[in-house]
């Protein structure tokens, strides 16, 4: 990047009115959109700070607060001048706020005088009151403009603080909020550690942060991120920059810190923790196989529940005093055993047939398999053999010869979906570097390049289709296992979007992405049917889920944490022309003709 | 291979048997695998058939939406059976507020009109905001970049419905009588809504063929289709081409809507699914990104989804005939996919562009 030249900030009230009154507007839509949908009334049970803040108002005091930042953000081009942030942005920020609050206000205004509860089920005195905080109409109005005014300069003033506060404002506020979130995840980690009485001490009777406690734990947060600013940076660049045995000494003490802190830690938490950490498993066990069919490999499979129904059908079939039709009742590690290969054969029965067409085609082909891989166990044609709609019930839990582990202990759960999303990890990572894994590569950058270095596009994409089948069939195993039975409804297309979601929120290709995807959106908002820490949402997770896939499409499809060659395909076009900048700098007019000859052959 | 012998196989099978049935229901062959087997009568054939007519040009509807995009952007909208579904709940709205005030049953043909209009309106507007929100910024990205965000779109559009409406199932008001009576045409009974539906389709085709082929408007979208770059450069604004085709897409979303919501008399949040993706079968079924094909499709699709259960299924001896509907219209989907990718009507289209 080349400097920024900065011109001296403009005048205070010299403001581009047009883009203010812009973003007002769609902020004041996504305001009452956001209210409409009923979150606020949801997640208002759910209290940050007790009593002043529920997590309902911080659902739409966010909303000037990005929209303010957003208005008043100068789009810096390369080699234009930018006048520095001052006042004027500030007051930017101020006036897109105040305009975003006229939605609320004609809300408050609509629900007062008219009543349109029958289609809209959110309007009404609830929500009135909650907007109004139960203290009048006037009150209500403004003190909406008023927040919303302060929130939007708030939300501009992040361009004017220095580096430095910018870092101590946002992680103190994030800080409490996450600290919140995590309320009962700490609550049943400290009863582990003897530490209920710093529960007491932090938390409110009634869930969420005391007053006091809020601003202990917002000073805590920034102390510890100015403290370590830059440490944990300079940590990972001297860590990469290690080479030979020392690296690779470093590495294992890394790996055997984790592995103490995974294996040792569930020991200590009670039955909450456990079971969600056991969710997260399950779903990173999907995400990893699906991974590797539409991060590495590039095929977008929307059918990608069929094989997590297989696993688990077969699982119960095999398993299952109840099953209707054939029930062997062998064990869970032979049981396990024929699923993969079940899930493998399916794996190669739905992928043989559309495995040559194009992509687009692709997706809505097996996401019609799936659908009707659903309607069949649902069906009375199979009821005979798969129980239709009643399912299969009484799944024994799991024996493994010197230790039985039931569905119902969900430490045992725990370290048995430990060991298999370790396997799994171990298999992509294995994977993803061995002659497989970069055809995989190679056919999602060009099918027809990698066809003509002598990859066999096919027998690889099939592969692909076959190890995330295998990864998915694990994951239905050990949830028929945990559940205990097996019902049609669970493997919904919803399923596989939302294992879609947290692949491309992790980073698609990227096997760190996926972890942390399914950390962050299975345990915060939690899974199609589990649910998560933020138990609140209810339905309204499927919302998020959605706009964040939407989102993350539009601003940062390599995903939160990227996979280095990924993000490079995604962002070609700007790489080149990086690569065109340069060499305009560096070199001379020779090297300037390649250079964006290569652009031109790109961009075709 | 296996897999097309298998289908095909059990078709033949099942249409044998079905015509066994039909001569001698006591015949050994209908008899082999359904014991039970009787003989349809030529009623009730003829009732499966107006039944799947009518919902066969409500696929065909909504596959117009999804051909014209494809033609233009070559990508599939996904969201494009939300689209339907919002159309269909204005709908619901709509007409119960003329319920509420008795206009509904005094002055049945207005408020009709006047909720088509509604509706169609408020499709269009979301199938242009979609358009301009979330696929404009995609427009030179990869392939699979703005499907995925058309999944997206679709799961946000449905929790929103969701949320804004209750998971409840809401049902459209009482119809006038002479519409939901029989009425007898050249020995087929049909009833009046049904009538209904196929008359307006044909009428919107019918505006859609001249919009299409009679008008500048057309003219430019039928470029844009052909070569984006060089439409641009014959002083065609393809922006203004892309979002009139996004927003001709959702009217006929929206009327289908309308006449969905008359024909099924209910509409709950995730009602855009199965319609959408079986308009999108009926779409590939015709050739996608022609017209005409879509609008067949969508006969030939609603015609085996209502038949094929009885003629084919039901021979085989398969049990609850009627709850496989959905999964004959899948199958159909993957039969043309594995046979005949480019569709009844498709052209014979470059190594690009082939499914």
């Amino acid at each position: 990047m080349t400097e920024i030249k900065m011109a001296p900030a403009a005048k205070v009230l010299d403001q581009d009115w047009r883009n203010i009154f812009r973003w007002g507007a769609i902020c004041a839509i996504t305001l009452v959109f956001i209210s409409l949908v009923g979150m606020p009334a949801k997640l208002d049970l759910r209290l940050i700070i007790n009593p002043t803040l529920s997590l309902g108002y911080v659902s739409l005091f966010w909303i000037p607060v990005m929209f303010g930042f957003v208005a008043s953000t100068h789009i810096a081009l390369e080699g234009m001048e930018v006048s520095r942030p001052g006042m004027r942005d500030v007051l930017t920020g101020l006036f897109t706020g105040l305009t975003g609050s006229f939605g609320l206000v004609l809300l408050i205004l609509g629900m007062n005088n008219f009543d349109i509860t029958d289609p809209l089920v959110n309007w009404g005195p609830p929500l009135l009151d909650l907007l109004t905080t139960g203290r009048g109409i006037g009150t209500g109005i403004l003190g909406w403009m008023a927040a919303s005014a302060f929130l939007g300069m708030a939300g501009a003033s992040l361009h004017v603080l220095t580096p430095l506060l910018r870092r101590i404002v946002s992680s103190a506020i994030l800080g409490m909020i996450s600290i919140a979130i995590l309320e009962d995840a700490i609550d049943d980690l400290s009863e582990g550690f003897r530490l209920e009485w710093l529960v007491d001490l932090i938390y409110a009777k009634r869930g969420g942060l005391t007053n006091k406690s809020a601003i202990i734990v917002a000073i805590v947060m920034a102390a510890v991120s100015v403290l370590a600013q830059g440490k944990v940076k300079k940590a990972k660049a001297n860590f990469f920059a290690l080479e030979g045995p020392a690296r690779k000494k470093w590495s294992v003490v890394l790996f055997a810190g984790t592995a103490a802190v995974v294996i040792i830690l569930p020991m200590f938490a009670g039955g909450y923790v456990n079971s969600l950490l056991a969710n997260v498993g399950i779903f990173l066990l999907l995400a990893l196989g699906l991974n590797i069919v539409v991060g590495l490999a590039g095929i977008l499979d929307l059918g990608y529940v069929a094989f997590f129904a297989v696993g688990g059908y077969s699982t119960a079939v095999l398993t299952s005093p109840q099953s209707p039709w054939f029930a062997p009742e062998i064990g869970f590690v032979p049981a396990l055993l024929v699923s993969v290969v079940l899930a493998g054969i399916a794996g190669l029965a739905i992928g043989a047939p559309v495995i040559r067409m194009r992509g687009d085609y692709l997706a809505i082909v097996t996401l019609g398999f799936g659908e009707i891989i659903r309607l069949l166990f649902m069906s009375d044609f199979l009821k005979p053999y798969f129980g239709g709609a009643q399912g299969i019930v009484n799944v024994p839990g799991v024996e493994l010869g010197f230790l039985t582990i039931s569905g119902t202990d969900p430490k045992g759960v725990f370290y048995l979906v430990l060991a298999f999303s370790a396997l799994a990890i171990y298999i992509s990572w294995r994977l993803q570097a061995s002659r497989l894994g970069r055809s995989w590569m190679a056919i999602r950058e060009d099918e027809q390049v990698a066809e003509a270095m002598g990859i066999n596009t096919v027998n690889s994409k099939l592969m692909a289709f076959v190890v995330g089948a295998v990864l998915a069939s694990f994951a239905g195993s050990i949830m028929v296992a945990r559940v205990g039975s097996v019902f049609p409804n669970s493997f919904m297309i919803l399923v596989s979007i939302i294992i879609l979601v947290v692949v491309i929120v992790g980073g698609m290709g990227s096997i760190p992405g996926v972890i942390v995807g399914s950390f962050v959106l299975i345990g915060v908002l939690g899974g199609p049917r589990q649910p998560g820490l933020l138990q609140e949402f209810g339905q309204l997770k499927l919302l998020i889920y959605g706009a964040l896939l939407v989102f993350m499409m539009l601003k940062r499809p390599e995903g939160l944490v990227p996979s280095a060659r990924r993000s490079q395909e995604l962002h070609q076009d700007e790489f080149l022309q990086d690569a065109w900048f340069k060499g305009d700098d560096e070199a001379d007019g020779s090297d300037e003709q390649t250079a964006s000859a290569e652009g031109e052959g790109a961009s075709v | 291979m296996v897999i097309k012998t298998l289908l095909v196989s059990l078709v033949v099978i099942g249409v044998v048997a079905f015509i066994a049935q039909q001569i001698d229901p006591s015949n050994a062959f209908a008899q082999w695998r359904n014991p039970g087997a009787r003989a349809l009568t030529a009623d009730q054939f003829k009732g499966l058939v107006i039944s799947g007519l009518s919902q066969g040009v409500l696929y065909g509807l909504i596959a117009l939406g999804y051909s014209m995009v494809y033609g233009v952007l070559g990508f599939i909208n996904f969201a494009h059976g939300e689209v339907f579904m919002v159309s269909v709940y204005t709908g619901y709205i709509a007409s119960h507020k003329f319920a509420a005030n008795g206009m509904w049953e005094s002055n049945f043909l207005l408020c009709l009109v006047i909720v088509l209009v509604l509706a169609t309106t408020v499709a269009t507007a979301t199938a242009i905001l979609m358009e301009r929100i979330a696929y404009r910024p995609l427009r030179n990205s990869p392939r699979l970049i703005p499907l995925i965000t058309s999944i997206g779109v679709s799961f946000f559009l449905q929790n929103a419905v969701l949320g804004f409406f209750g998971p409840s199932t809401r049902s459209y008001p009482q119809l006038p009588e002479w519409l939901s009576k029989q009425y007898s045409i050249i020995t087929f009974e049909i009833s009046g809504t049904k009538l209904m539906v196929l008359a307006v389709t044909m009428v919107s085709m019918a505006g859609l063929w001249y919009l299409v082929e009679r008008t500048k408007t057309g003219k430019a979208m039928r470029a844009v289709a052909e070569d984006k770059e060089i439409a641009s450069l014959m002083g065609i604004n393809v922006n203004r081409i892309i979002v009139t085709t996004f927003g001709v897409g959702g009217a006929m979303a929206g009327v289908a809507g309308i006449m969905f919501g008359l024909l099924f008399r209910a509409v709950h949040p995730m009602t855009g699914f199965l319609p959408g993706i079986k308009a999108f079968t009926a779409a590939v079924v015709g050739g996608i990104g022609n017209l005409g094909g879509a609008m067949t499709g969508g006969i030939a699709l609603g015609s085996a989804e209502s038949i094929a259960p009885m003629m084919i299924l039901e021979p085989l001896g398969v049990p609850g005939v009627t709850q496989l509907k959905d999964a004959v219209a899948f199958t159909v989907l993957v039969m043309v996919l594995l046979f005949k990718p480019s569709g009844l009507f498709g052209e014979q289209l470059s190594s690009e562009d082939r499914p």
